[in-house]
């Protein structure tokens, strides 16, 4: 059964179309990233999936229960883009919060563990109010995983994060994969996206324009030699001209230190990709 | 624990977590100390007064006619306290917090919506009966111990002033879901005044007999039936008072002419009804 199902999905907010018709399909322990500009419809395909948002047209379903049924929420963990908790409670309080509307019964277990896979252990009794942004956010995160989802939808989960945040957020997804958990993620940082993710999907004005695995939407761009004589770039080159291309210099007696094939990195083929659309 | 209840607990939680209690207990206890003084000074400043020749009002009318007015403005602080309690807990309950964020994270758990609105009202409509109740009471023992009188009735008003709370407990839920917090919270007090406004009209009315006057106060008590029920929280207080006594009481600013009948109680459970069904069906169609 996949995780999430998208057919034909349409929003339309008055003259607004959000999404217009789109096809979208994640398996189980597939991590999936979303990417798109400022409106493309990246939040709103998420919303619909976890029953915020009502589609216009088309279907979508997550664990085979339509999107927004209690079935399909029972199934699913998530973190808006824009969310807060309250201030007057506790991390742990949070988490027992969500535990009791999600039925979890794994109780204090549950939110120890959780608490220490987004490195929160030591703020397990301080108010959300107390908290930095960036502590929230691991928060978050673990509040969406409360009662072991079988699909995670994350809107922009590292944007408040330090680069030694977003290590262990990439740690804890990749931790998530091999678990079964089925992850949609949205975010502007396409690194982080291109390093974790199983196939990235790119949208524009509410439709799908590009998807498929990193490494396929990435080109390779040439081979790069840092030799004694300075760096040669070999533009046409692909990975199997190394050998010859080593080769030749070293017998015209030049010292080669480094030899790397160039690619075009996601945000690359992202802006390519929307250059062309 | 049902979801319901879950929200409910998680709401109340908060009204003690942020001192809404404590604020609310502090300026209660200013209320009642001042309701207490003006009670003592009425009832110390209270004489016999009468109307040309025909007759003198006794000391008894006197320190009745005192004692139903000093109840009705007890029982007119109390409602708007009850009230301003009531709006602040639930005048952003949907639309306040899904623009602070704070619902999402909430309504995408296995909780129906109308669960977790039902939740919200239970848990409003609990601290505001409570709250409103211990109120009442204190008002009646404060007139009582300045005056040594209760009213003819004690437990009709009471529940006539709780139940007048209660629909503006919903009708704020059901504002939550469309207005913004400032809106709602805007509009509550304004209908509040409105209602007021309209049992005064209806005394005015009843005083000048002036029909088309009561007919259209009539017709708002219907549209905004917690008016309805403070005039009949008004009507039981002074409903052993008979005579001149009573048409005095009924000529001032807490008097009631008239009583509701059943058929009011009736169309005030209808219009709960149809607040719930309307707050529900927003709910369930608004995008979040």
């Amino acid at each position: 059964m996949t995780a999430l199902e998208v057919r034909l999905l349409e929003k339309r907010y008055g003259a607004v179309v959000a999404l217009a018709g789109v096809d979208l399909t994640i398996a189980p322990g597939e991590l999936v990233g979303l990417i798109g500009a400022n409106g493309a419809g990246k939040s709103t395909l998420m919303k619909i999936a976890c029953g915020l948002v009502r589609p216009s047209a088309g279907t979508a379903t997550v664990c085979g229960a339509p999107a927004g049924s209690r079935a399909a929420r029972r199934g699913l963990g998530y973190l808006a883009e824009l969310f807060r908790f309250p201030g007057w409670l506790t991390a742990a309080e949070v988490l027992a919060l969500h535990q009791r509307l999600a039925g979890s019964t794994r109780g204090r277990t549950e939110r120890d563990e959780l608490l220490e896979l987004v490195g929160l252990s030591d703020a397990a009794h301080r108010r959300v109010e107390g908290m930095s942004k960036g502590m929230q956010q691991r928060l978050g995160i673990a509040q969406a995983l409360i009662g072991d989802p079988k699909l995670l939808l994350l809107d922009e989960p590292t944007s408040a994060l330090d680069p030694a945040g977003r290590r262990d957020v990439r740690a804890l997804l990749l931790g998530l994969r091999t678990r079964g958990i089925a992850v949609l993620i949205n975010s502007h940082l396409l690194g982080e996206l291109e390093r974790v993710c199983d196939r990235v999907v790119i949208l524009a004005d509410g439709c799908v324009v590009a998807a498929g695995a990193p490494k396929e939407l990435t080109q390779t761009g040439g081979v790069e030699i840092q030799t004694g004589n300075g760096t040669w770039r070999f533009p046409h080159a692909a990975r199997a001209d190394i050998p010859q291309l080593v080769s030749e210099l070293v017998s015209d007696g030049v010292d080669i230190y480094e030899v790397s094939v160039i690619r075009s990195t996601l945000e690359d083929a992202y802006l390519e990709t929307l250059e062309r659309e | 624990m049902s979801a319901t209840l879950i929200v409910a607990r998680h709401a109340m939680q908060e009204t003690v977590r942020r001192r809404v209690f404590v604020v609310v207990l502090v300026l209660t206890l200013l209320f009642l100390a001042l309701f207490t003084v003006a009670s003592a000074k009425a009832f110390a400043a209270q004489t016999p007064f009468g109307f040309g020749n025909e007759g003198q009002i006794t000391p008894g009318d006197i320190a009745s006619i005192t004692t139903v007015t000093l109840l009705g403005l007890g029982m007119f602080g109390s409602l708007f306290l009850a009230t301003v309690l009531g709006v602040f807990l639930t005048l952003g309950a949907v639309r306040g917090d899904a623009e602070r964020g704070l619902l999402q994270p909430l309504v995408v758990r296995p909780l129906g919506r109308r669960q977790f609105l039902l939740g919200r009202f239970v848990a409003a409509a609990a601290v505001c009966i409570v709250y409103g109740t211990l109120l009442y009471a204190a008002v009646l023992v404060i007139v009582h111990q300045a005056g040594g009188q209760w009213p003819g009735h004690v437990v009709g008003p009471g529940a006539a002033l709780i139940a007048a709370v209660i629909i503006l407990v919903a009708l704020s839920l059901l504002g939550s879901v469309f207005l913004s917090s400032t809106a709602n919270g805007i509009a509550m007090f304004m209908l509040y005044g409105a209602g007021l406004v309209a049992g005064l009209l209806a005394s005015i009315g009843a005083a000048i007999g002036a029909h088309t006057v009561q007919t259209i106060a009539h017709d708002i008590a219907i549209a905004l039936p917690f008016e309805g029920f403070y005039q009949a929280g008004l009507y039981g207080l002074a409903s052993s008072q008979a005579g001149l006594a009573r048409i005095i009481i009924n000529l001032g600013p807490f008097g009631a002419p008239q009583a509701v009948g059943v058929t009011f109680y009736f169309w005030a459970a209808v219009y709960l009804a149809l607040a719930a069904v309307a707050a529900t069906v927003g709910f369930e169609r608004r995008d979040l």
